[in-house]
């Protein structure tokens, strides 16, 4: 790109000395200029297209290997990150990381080439100009820096603000039934008229100031365009330097301002690309150690599983959560786990999935470590409610299906049966075919509980976990909810979860949790 | 086109500003055409070694547009940013006035956030309009035009080439490209808008669809839809390297194409030789222009697609009118539903089949279903956010559709299903049911809410910021907050929907409780998928599938004062 700016302005120059000699420019040249600026529209096109391809390969792997440290090692990474934010990040995030590379990038690269190969050319055919340059060169950047330092703070305050005044309004429009509601729509709208003029009032202050740097690039630019091109005529009419080299130079002087000038246009673009991908970066490295693959085959006749001494310590937290727990869930049987809210028992559900290791002590299956056993084939074991279940997007009948892709159309709606969820459903226009999850219908709590628990009674399994199955039911629903895990669960261990001790009336055991450690309570329930 | 002026006249830029800010930015351009043209010109003639004072203009001539360029360049951007401002506000305003009689009958799926988000950005949109749109464009007309006027002066094939290449440059160019990168970045959109949502739900489900060991298919599903999205966003990088490269190149190749014009002319006489560099240079600056014009024709194609999507909205007509000549207020606050049925319109929904109701003042009904059965649509009924499509609602007697609106809801207060805390402090979103309440009456509502001691408890109390809607206060403070609001709206019915949705029983029975104990002898209408609550109404109507199909008697309150419970409603 440099030699194609000196060429172009070489040739250019030789084209009018021709012409200025009375003689037509040769086709040569005329071919050759035209070749120059074919090269220079490749080149720029190259640029850009290249520079946001990489910047789209880049975002797209670092979003992949996001997602597969997500699944495959730490999915209950608590790391504060609010999904939809993460996920906007992940994806938008390209259009600023295009800048970055297709505009700031070459930018960066001609702003340190072309200055320096212009200068020799220059200084090499005329001292002056040269010199004139290099005086108003640094200009450039020394006030970008003084008046970027003086204004920057105040400017991105500005911006701020333009953001939070489009939340306010977002905030407004929101919550437009509310204020229809207490009848206070009309105030709002010279509200918002009130605050935009406002807010243009202040910016506009601010603005007139900080685009000052912009007028002084420019001006750097145009006036050292004018005095090299005054004080070049001035020494041509004296015949010290001749008609091409002078308009050579000419030529050179804006192409040695312009990469500057970019690259103050694309550096805000530029940083908001560049911290997208940080935020990616730091959440891939930030997520917790990865669980343990590989390993055995879980055993195929286990009689119980057990937590042997298991210690678990929450980063978060002074103490340890679970802290020497002994539980043993035996085929054929319900131990209900109680204890208060932050007790630890969800902690122990995930102990049990092999979603996370214990710090110390062991998770056995049978007599087998957990540790030394392939969770992925462990898990296929396990069918498990979780406290709150995720609804994914699709059908009803879909979100059921979905823990066992060869369950048949009777065994889903046997489930759907026995998680008492066959009356709401009855009761929607589309029945089990109603779309919900993400932008589908909103079910209310308790008929998110019970999709979640025909969902785990489709899934063939040894073990099932139920984390709090009957909230958000009334105690009816509860009752026959529990009834029905209690027929459909006879031949496999159950681990229910429950805060409310009415409702683990039909464990075989109960065990509390309290302090850490597990105790069992005989008889205490019934 | 049609677009862009029923735009234009929604979103009433400046005209005078307009007008001004676009002439600094041609000046600016034309600034740089003299500064090269007048250069070039001042190098040749130097050349012919002149005496010096002949050259003096031209000296003094280069450093004014040297000087100007910046100058007019400053205040174009300071002007065509204010105007943006400007737009936007006006913008902001229309669009909210035209909205706000259109919620939320009127506007279907409002309450999903994607939609308003959407909606909102629309509007903010605007601001691009004529910044980025249609301010470019008619400053590259105007220097353009000049240029090529100045530049045939002297030469008129060199004028002519240089008009095929800014028209080019400047028309062509940006219409193919927007054209092509609008299409696939449409595409892209909603291929992006896949992938987000993707994402957020393997975010958030990832324990489930690990321990369902469907973590595989999950990145599956992810792998296919981020190699769609980078398909899309490959093909919309090679046309926007196209659309640059393009753009370098007409404007070379014109300069070429004027040079050689202008150098031929001149050995046969036809231009003055000093001429020649001064033509092509002005030709190379006049490209300044036109140069970001393609990226404009990109901006403008989306913001007049978001132009339209605003226009659009903000075009319906509201079918929930004031009539032309109101009843006076309503003399009591008797509520009476008389089979009244309405249609949603679509497949997702039950609608409201023949319901009636009657809520004499002072009494306490309970609405009870499960989702869709129509709770939400029958409060909606109440206040007048829909009309029945047959039957009746009446307050006071007479047909709410006689009343104005601000009288109805003055009477009947609707607290919604998902209630909206406003990013401000817990006092002001209380105050606003009712701006001049005194500090006193505020406390009341409050305690009323059982909301008093936790507000007095926290470091700043009442000015407590709630966050963005009222993402730093718990959902039972929320729902609480919301309470106290609309105790304070001192109306004397009101209707509570669904005060327990996403609590947990606990919280769910005392808000109910304190709801209820707080109505203080008004009428209230409790909407409910649970059984909170269900032991101090006085009436229980049952709604499934958008009928009525059981009304019992609630048990009756020991302090009632006013006897056992009325009968049925039919």
């Amino acid at each position: 790109m440099t030699v194609a700016v000196l060429l172009h302005a070489v040739v250019f120059a030789t084209i009018v000395v021709s012409a200025f000699r009375g003689e037509l420019p040769s086709a040569t040249s005329i071919a050759a200029l035209a070749a120059i600026v074919v090269a220079r529209g490749i080149l720029a096109g190259g640029f850009e297209s290249v520079g946001r391809r990489a910047a789209v390969r880049v975002l797209s792997q670092l979003r992949l290997t996001l997602v597969e440290r997500r699944l495959r090692d730490a999915p209950l990474a608590d790391d504060g990150a609010e999904p939809a934010e993460i996920a906007t990040v992940a994806v938008q995030g390209v259009d600023g990381l295009q800048t970055y590379f297709a505009r700031y990038l070459p930018q960066l690269a001609l702003a340190a080439l072309v200055p320096v190969v212009v200068l020799v050319w220059t200084a090499a055919i005329d001292p002056t100009s040269a010199a004139i340059m290099l005086v108003t060169l640094p200009i450039i950047p020394v006030f970008m820096i003084l008046i970027g330092r003086a204004t920057e703070a105040r400017t991105r305050a500005r911006w701020d603000a333009l953001s939070r005044l489009s939340t306010h309004f977002v905030d407004v429009v929101r919550g437009l039934p509310t204020l229809r509601a207490f009848n206070r729509s009309e105030p709002q709208a010279a509200r918002i008229d009130g605050s935009s003029e406002e807010y243009r009032r202040t910016t506009m202050d601010v603005l007139r100031v900080s685009f000052v740097s912009g007028a002084v690039l420019d001006l750097t630019a145009t006036i050292a365009t004018a005095l090299v091109a005054v004080t070049l005529g001035v020494r041509l009419v004296d015949g010290a330097i001749g008609l091409g080299a002078a308009l050579t130079i000419l030529l050179l002087t804006p192409e040695l301002y312009a990469p500057l000038r970019a690259l103050a246009a694309q550096f805000h673009a530029s940083a908001d690309g560049l911290a997208a991908a940080d935020r990616i970066i730091d959440l891939i490295d930030g997520t917790s150690p990865p669980i343990a693959r590989g390993g055995a085959d879980p055993p195929p006749a286990w009689r119980s599983v057990r937590l042997e001494g298991v210690r678990v310590h929450h980063a978060d937290r002074a103490t340890a959560v679970l802290d020497g727990v002994d539980l043993e869930i035996r085929r054929g049987e319900i131990v209900a786990l109680t204890g208060a809210s932050g007790a630890g028992k969800s902690t122990v559900a995930s102990l049990l999935l092999g979603l996370r290791s214990p710090d110390a002590g062991a998770v056995m299956i049978g007599e087998h470590d957990l540790a030394s056993i392939d969770v992925v084939a462990w898990r296929q074991e396990v069918a498990w409610v979780p406290q709150r279940p995720t609804m994914f997007r699709g059908s009803v009948r879909e979100n059921v299906a979905m823990s066992d892709r060869a369950a048949s159309e009777t065994a889903v709606r046997e489930a759907v049966r026995a998680a008492s969820a066959e009356g709401f459903l009855a009761d929607l226009p589309r029945g089990p075919d109603t779309v919900i999850g993400d932008g589908g219908r909103g079910l209310s709590a308790g008929e998110e509980t019970r999709v979640a628990v025909a969902r785990a009674l489709v899934r063939p399994s040894d073990l099932v976990i139920l984390d709090e199955p009957t909230s958000g039911l009334d105690e009816e629903t509860a009752a026959r909810v529990l009834s029905a895990i209690r027929r459909a669960t006879a031949e496999r261990a159950v681990l229910l979860i429950e805060h409310r001790p009415e409702r683990a009336s039909i464990a075989d055991r109960v065990v509390h949790l309290a302090d850490g450690r597990a105790v069992e309570r005989v008889g205490a329930m019934t | 086109m049609k677009t862009l002026i029923a735009l234009l006249r929604f979103c009433r830029p400046p005209a005078s500003k307009l007008a001004i800010s676009t002439a600094l930015g041609a000046i600016a351009v034309l600034a740089g055409v003299g500064l090269m043209g007048i250069a070039g010109y001042l190098i040749s003639r130097a050349a012919e070694h002149p005496p010096v004072l002949s050259l003096t203009v031209a000296a003094v001539a280069v450093r004014a547009c040297g000087l100007g360029k910046p100058i007019a360049r400053y205040f174009e951007r300071l002007l065509s940013h204010d105007l943006a401002f400007r737009t936007l506000a006006r913008t902001r305003g229309a669009f909210f006035r035209k909205l706000e009689p259109l919620v939320p009958a009127n506007v279907q799926g409002f309450r999903q956030g994607d939609l308003l988000v959407r909606m909102v950005g629309d509007v903010d949109a605007m601001q691009h309009l004529v910044l980025r749109g249609v301010g470019p464009a008619i400053v590259a007309f105007v220097s353009g035009a000049v240029a090529v006027a100045v530049v045939a002066s002297f030469q008129p094939l060199a004028g002519a080439v240089l008009a095929l290449g800014l028209l080019v440059g400047g028309c062509v160019l940006p219409a193919v490209t927007a054209g092509a990168v609008g299409r696939a970045g449409d595409r892209s959109a909603i291929a992006r808008a896949e992938l987000t949502a993707e994402l957020v739900e393997v975010f958030r489900g990832a324990p489930e669809l690990v321990a369902m060991g469907a973590e595989a298919d999950a990145l599956d599903r992810i792998r296919l839809l981020d190699a769609e999205v980078g398909r899309l966003e490959r093909r919309d990088a090679g046309l926007r390297g196209l659309a640059e490269g393009g753009a370098v190149l007409v404007a070379g190749l014109t300069v070429v194409g004027v040079l050689a014009v202008a150098a031929i002319a001149s050995v046969h006489g036809d231009l003055d030789r000093v001429l020649v560099a001064a033509l092509a240079l002005a030709a190379l600056a006049t490209f300044e222009a036109v140069v970001s014009l393609p990226s404009a024709a990109i901006t403008l194609r989306s913001t007049l697609a978001s132009g339209r999507r605003v226009l659009e909205i903000a075009g319906r007509e509201p079918t929930v009118v004031d009539p032309g000549n109101p009843a006076p207020a309503p003399a009591t606050s008797a509520v009476e539903v008389d089979h009244a049925s309405f249609e949603r319109g679509d497949e997702e929904s039950w609608g409201l089949r023949e319901i009636d109701l009657r809520l004499a003042p002072g009494r306490r009904v309970a609405i009870v279903g499960g989702s869709g059965a129509g709770k939400s649509t029958l409060a909606e009924l109440l206040v007048r956010f829909v009309d029945p499509d047959a039957g009746h609602v009446r307050l006071g007697g007479d047909d709410v559709r006689v009343l104005r609106q601000h009288d109805l809801r003055a009477t009947v207060t609707l607290d919604a299903q998902d209630p909206h805390l406003f990013s401000t402090t817990i006092v002001e979103n209380v105050r606003l049911a009712r701006p001049d309440a005194t500090d006193d009456e505020i406390r009341r509502a409050m305690r009323h809410a059982r909301i008093d001691r936790w507000v007095d408890s926290l470091p700043d109390g009442w000015d407590t910021f709630v966050g963005e809607g009222g993402a730093f206060v718990s959902g039972g403070e929320r729902r609480r907050i919301a309470l106290a609001r609309t105790f304070l709206a001192g109306s004397p019915v009101i209707v509570l929907d669904e005060p327990t949705a996403h609590l947990d029983p606990t919280n769910a029975e005392a808000v109910v409780a304190d709801a209820l104990a707080g109505a203080d002898g008004r009428s209230v209408v409790l909407i409910t998928h649970g059984s909170e609550g269900l032991d101090a109404v006085d009436e229980i109507v049952t709604l499934r599938r958008g009928r009525i199909v059981s009304v019992g008697v609630g048990s009756t309150r020991q302090d009632d004062e006013r006897g056992t419970s009325m009968g049925t409603t039919r």
